[in-house]
């Protein structure tokens, strides 16, 4: 009896006391909290199709695919092809260090390590991912270069290389956690099943694992491109900012994203060519990145195995 | 288990034959086994080459720093002889910029997620802001710089201010808060909702007084690493064109400054020409690092306190 009226009482005092301003203010205040985001990615998009299209107006397009990049001469010439090698090189190196040692940590904490195994070896990796790039960045070159300078004579103290090598190591986290994740989705069931019937666990990995985990692995790839491609800081301290057109990686070259930086920090004059030609990079950066992560979404859904 | 099972199989084999009648051949049998164990090894070897390399990584850094990072250098200021550099501004430019980080992100983020997971209907726009929201998370956060440097910078005439900085280091860590915060928020039981919302609390209510506090250890655990991803990052202040050696400390938001990533990328790019600059980007690096690992922790701990009540 008197918990009934406690509780009446209650409800009655959740009733009277008018909210009712904050339950209609606070809905409309979430919303447009939640508009924010998307007014950040047309932002995005309008700061650089607005200033990329002044430069693709004034500049033409054959100059823009030549190899010769001088934006400061007083002859200035906008080729972009120096930044887009400069990308694709350390993009390449960096997955070919991060996707051989990142699946394979994933094959081993998904499919070898014990619980108490995992417990101990998954944090380095954690560990890995917290490291802020510019500490990657400083490694590369007060480390790494020096170390790989006596292993190939000739190397340059800024070097395509050595970034490219550290920025692997840079996105083995994010390799190993996507796929694990995908690779831990497997049902049991089917692993047991493949158990029972005398499989090493060898097998079970390459054969049962790897395949119903394809599509997370091919995606954990892919966003390592992306992540490679977008990556700032250690190919600006590392690689340099040559602009000379070459495919030798003992050599400085120039990024995409390292063009950006020196440019805004430098003194592009805002009207310039050169200050439009740094949103014609970034436009050309988000098309890459935001069409490679689309991809391994779409691969990610698309070839999933449903169980 | 699995292994040992055939192994001690194959090794028995002779004894056993009589009663199987499937004929297990040993040669291959033992070859499995140790490709199984070869391979094993070789897996391992990745985990062993990450370790490495932190290890490395973080030895390089302390041995450099020693002899330079004392109590002089925390306090002292800036200064383009290297023996006198001190980073009192510099931690004071970041501690600006985590003042304004953390208001606007938990505000903007908290609030995103709590309209999308308590108040949007099930359709196209809740679907639309998701997408928007993964997708931003991918973008290169140099192009943040380039929006910052546009909007906030040029537009808005804030110049390379902390203002500028923070404003744009926000936009880039948002999508982390409102992703944490989700997850938090899902994970609250809905029969806690029934129950408030039975005994006639209305939306509001319930959202403060039963969702917000039971998901707080998951906002929070999201919202500090989002902080510390702001903390590290280097590539949308450095785009805002900071300036390159600024000797005062700033005492406003609207003061031009300096953080500890930025003074790391200008240290390490001068080293050429003054060798004590590796030093001293060292020294910073340690003590960025250690700012970063006390966040993480604080992180890892709030989550394993409260992980277990629910």
């Amino acid at each position: 009896m008197n918990d009934n009226t406690k509780i009446r009482e209650t409800i009655k005092n959740n009733i009277s006391t008018n909210k009712h301003l904050f339950d209609k203010a606070m809905p409309i205040f979430f919303s447009v909290m939640a508009s924010i985001s998307i007014i950040t990615t047309i932002g995005i998009l309008l700061t650089l199709v607005i200033d990329a299209s002044k430069f693709f107006a004034a500049v033409p397009l054959s100059e823009i695919l030549s190899t010769r990049l001088a934006p400061l001469n007083a002859n200035p010439s906008f080729g972009m092809l120096p930044l887009i090698t400069g990308t694709i090189f350390t993009t390449i190196i960096a997955i070919l260090v991060a996707a051989p040692i990142g699946l394979s940590a994933a094959i081993y904490l998904s499919q070898f390590a014990t619980d108490k195994v995992r417990r101990i070896l998954k944090p380095i990796i954690e560990v890995l991912a917290g490291i802020p790039t510019i500490v990657y960045g400083f490694f590369a070159y007060s480390f790494v270069t020096p170390l790989l300078m006596r292993l190939i004579p000739g190397l340059g103290a800024k070097n395509v290389l050595s970034a490219g090598i550290v920025m692997g190591v840079m996105i083995i986290p994010l390799i190993t956690s996507v796929s694990e994740d995908a690779m831990n989705s497997v049902p049991t069931i089917i692993k047991e099943g493949a158990y029972g019937l005398g499989s090493t666990k060898l097998e079970v990995a390459l054969k049962i694992v790897i395949p119903g985990a394809i599509s997370g692995i091919v995606a954990s790839i892919v966003l390592g491109v992306s992540r490679a491609i977008g990556e700032t800081m250690i190919v600006t301290i590392a690689s340099g900012s040559s602009k000379n057109f070459t495919l030798d990686i003992t050599q400085s070259m120039q990024t995409m994203t390292g063009y950006i930086v020196e440019f805004t920090s430098g003194d592009a004059a805002s009207g310039t060519t050169g200050y439009y030609s740094l949103y014609a990079v970034g436009l050309l950066l988000f098309i890459f990145t935001l069409g490679m992560n689309m991809i391994a979404q779409y691969i990610a859904r698309k070839y999933r195995e449903e169980y | 288990m699995n292994n040992k099972y055939m192994l001690e199989l194959a090794q028995n084999k002779k004894e056993k034959n009589k009663e199987f009648t499937l004929k297990v051949d040993q040669k291959r049998t033992i070859r499995r086994i140790k490709l199984n164990k070869v391979l094993q090894f070789i897996f391992s070897l990745s985990l062993g080459f990450a370790l490495l390399v932190l290890i490395v990584l973080l030895y390089r850094v302390f041995k450099d720093s020693i002899g330079w990072l004392n109590l002089n250098f925390l306090t002292g200021r800036l200064s383009i002889f290297p023996h006198k550099a001190g980073i009192y501004s510099v931690i004071i430019g970041s501690v600006y910029l985590t003042l304004i980080v953390i208001p606007i992100t938990l505000i903007l983020g908290v609030s995103t997620a709590i309209y999308l997971e308590e108040y949007a209907a099930k359709g196209r726009l809740k679907s639309i802001i998701n997408t928007n929201i993964s997708n931003l998370a991918s973008v290169p956060s140099v192009i943040f710089g380039l929006l910052g440097l546009t909007v906030f910078s040029r537009m808005l005439n804030l110049g390379s201010s902390i203002l500028a900085g923070g404003l744009t280091l926000s936009l880039l860590v948002l999508p982390i808060v409102v992703v944490a915060s989700q997850e938090a928020i899902k994970a609250v039981p809905n029969n806690l909702r029934e129950a408030s919302l039975a005994i006639g609390a209305t939306k509001w209510t319930t959202i403060k007084n039963i969702v917000l506090p039971v998901s707080l250890p998951g906002i929070l655990t999201g919202s500090i690493l989002a902080i510390s991803r702001a903390i590290g990052e280097t590539a949308p202040l450095v785009a805002l064109g900071v300036p390159t050696l600024i000797l005062t400390t700033p005492s406003s938001i609207f003061d031009d400054f300096t953080a500890l990533p930025i003074q790391i990328y200008y240290w390490t790019l001068d080293t050429v020409l003054t060798p004590e600059y590796a030093n001293l980007a060292a020294a910073t690096i340690v003590v960025l690092l250690t700012v970063l690992i006390v966040m993480n922790s604080a992180a890892i701990i709030i989550r394993n306190k409260f992980e277990k009540k629910l």
